[in-house]
């Protein structure tokens, strides 16, 4: 956890955007290097503004929950960074998004090695209809050509990893499909260690799953941790101040662009938010 | 009893009659229309078996083509042929397909795209005969009758059928599969090959079937290209015999035996879709249980 700096900026359509210096000061008072660095970065889907002018740090091991109304660009924000958006017709984005010294929208930079790098979980479980061995081996296939044994032991690793080994051992060639929503959802998971990004991109990963199911995955996510970067979306303002260590809020503004109103420690959010907006949300006054 | 909720009440009953009355005579529209609708299925059914039944025989099968005076022998030679041309025709039409499906999927509302689906549609409404017409002047008039020519007839016919199931199935496949496999860094191309096929292949084999199937009776687009012949033969450059065209000509010749067996043949090709269309839909349901 760093110590707490706060930095709230006003709603409106001259929001004055956070600076890359003024995240570099952020990160410096709390002696953490940011993974990933937005600066000023812009989402349109065709003319319409999805995420207006984010600037934001997402710090090296460390948890960063994403909060906010529906609608507000939370899932547009993450997907922004691993260039999930690029898949979608229309869509553009200005500003730039840095993962650790390169601009991930650079021309010459490549869209396979990004996502390499900053692999994701989504929302609904979406296990391949294949074994659960060959969900695990996917990745690493797609690389190299790796001899058996090998591949065995990374996805061994990938499923202990994921605390889904002890439970699908025995019936690694069975469909991954077979298996119960949180266990998908670990798989999934475990389908993404295997390639061993730096930063794990999370939408929403536990809002199909039962509070059993979301328990694991949060107890996961904080074991993760020391060796990944974490970025989650949440609906659970709970679950945010149960296993983030920083938390953006979003709004949207009044012409439906999203917007980071806040940014600080995630204890310091859900106790003394600084901005009124954030208190009201957090304390389910609305949203 | 004259309130605004009183005379709906009175009027409920009424109107409720009405609508079971609707109902009914509905419900014997749209089931008159299915029997009418299966009707001609049956009748040629039961005429194919009832008149082809008495032809048909091992011989029939396993012999080829006789003199009537020898008894008229037996249509081995068609079914090799058929089994030929449509098996090379399919062999042109069914990776070509495939590809074209990939691409429509991956750039829809690129130009190339839609002009590949525009093509489709328009391929697929064409008439047989021009298709067979078309690779008759191309091909045939210099290079003589072949059974490459007939194959290339057929793989014309199969190309929309095979590419418009196999886009329309890469749809349904889920965009989540896509996403998950693009997003652990996997490129375009291994996507639609190792997620997103296997995950329509129950739908596209069906298709394949459904096609191979189709084409299987073909005559028209074979009249003027394979010509057909008398011969057991397997040379691709010589002309092919084939059970639509040993039927046609069997069911205008003027002997009695002849036209027996064109009913057998007939009931041959009727057998061959119906299996074929059956083995689809096992494929179908044993893959769908794979999935689950």
């Amino acid at each position: 956890m760093g110590q707490s700096v706060s930095v709230t900026l006003p709603v409106g359509v001259a929001a004055p955007p956070l600076s890359v210096a003024s995240t570099a000061v952020l990160g410096a008072a709390s002696g953490l290097s940011a993974k990933i660095k937005l600066d000023r970065m812009s989402v349109y889907y065709g003319a319409f503004l999805a995420v207006a002018e984010v600037s934001l740090p997402v710090y090296a091991h460390q948890i960063t929950a994403i909060i906010g109304p529906s609608g507000c660009g939370k899932s547009t924000l993450l997907r922004a960074l691993n260039r999930m958006n690029d898949l979608i017709p229309r869509a553009r984005l200005t500003g730039k998004v840095w993962l650790d010294d390169q601009d991930i929208y650079a021309p010459e930079m490549d869209v396979v090695d990004i996502r390499r790098r900053v692999g994701m979980v989504f929302q609904r479980p979406n296990p391949f209809p294949k074994s659960i061995y060959d969900n695990v081996a996917y990745g690493p296939r797609l690389y190299d050509r790796i001899p058996k044994s090998e591949l065995d032991e990374m996805v061994e690793r990938s499923l202990r990893r994921a605390a889904l080994w002890d439970e699908v051992k025995d019936k690694l060639k069975q469909s991954g499909m077979a298996l119960s929503g949180g266990q998908q959802q670990r798989l999934c998971i475990a389908r993404a260690i295997a390639v061993e990004p730096e930063v794990i991109l999370m939408d929403e990963p536990c809002s199909a799953l039962d509070p059993v199911a979301t328990l694991k995955i949060e107890e996961l996510m904080q074991e993760l941790e020391t060796d990944y970067t974490i970025v989650i979306v949440t609906h659970n303002m709970q679950q945010a101040a149960r296993v983030s260590d920083y938390t953006a809020m979003m709004m949207m503004r009044p012409d439906r662009a999203g917007q980071v109103i806040e940014f600080d420690v995630t204890t310091k959010i859900f106790t003394r938010p600084s901005d009124k907006r954030t208190e009201d949300y957090v304390t389910g006054r609305f949203g | 009893m004259n309130t605004p909720a009183a005379r709906r009440w009175t009027g409920a009953a009424a109107r409720e009659r009405k609508r079971r009355l609707v109902n009914i005579l509905m419900l014997g529209l749209t089931g008159l229309a299915t029997l009418l609708a299966l009707v001609p299925l049956a009748w040629i059914l039961a005429e194919v078996v009832a008149r082809g039944s008495s032809a048909l025989n091992v011989e029939f099968l396993t012999q080829t083509f006789k003199p009537t005076s020898l008894g008229g022998g037996g249509i081995w030679h068609a079914i090799v042929g058929t089994a030929i041309l449509v098996g090379l025709a399919s062999l042109l039409a069914v990776p070509i397909g495939i590809l074209a499906a990939f691409y429509v999927v991956a750039h829809p509302n690129s130009a190339m795209g839609l002009a590949v689906r525009f093509g489709t549609d328009v391929l697929s409404g064409l008439p047989s005969i021009v298709v067979g017409l078309f690779i008759y002047t191309v091909l045939v008039i210099e290079r003589g009758y072949s059974a490459w020519a007939g194959s290339l007839a057929l793989a014309i016919l199969m190309l929309p059928v095979v590419t418009r199931t196999t886009e329309e199935m890469l749809k349904l496949t889920p965009q989540s599969l896509r996403e998950a496999s693009l997003g652990l860094g996997a490129p375009e191309w291994k996507t639609t090959f190792s997620v997103m096929l296997p995950a329509a292949l129950t739908g596209v084999v069906t298709g394949l079937m459904l096609a191979v199937a189709r084409v299987s009776g073909e005559t028209a687009p074979l009249l003027f290209t394979a010509l057909g012949s008398n011969n057991l033969s397997v040379a691709l450059d010589k002309p092919m015999a084939s059970l639509p065209l040993t039927l046609f000509k069997y069911a205008v010749d003027p002997s009695k035996t002849r036209n027996a067996q064109a009913w057998a043949i007939a009931l041959v090709i009727v057998a061959l879709v119906l299996f074929l269309n059956i083995g689809a839909r096992l494929i179908a349901m044993w893959r769908s249980r794979m999935m689950r």
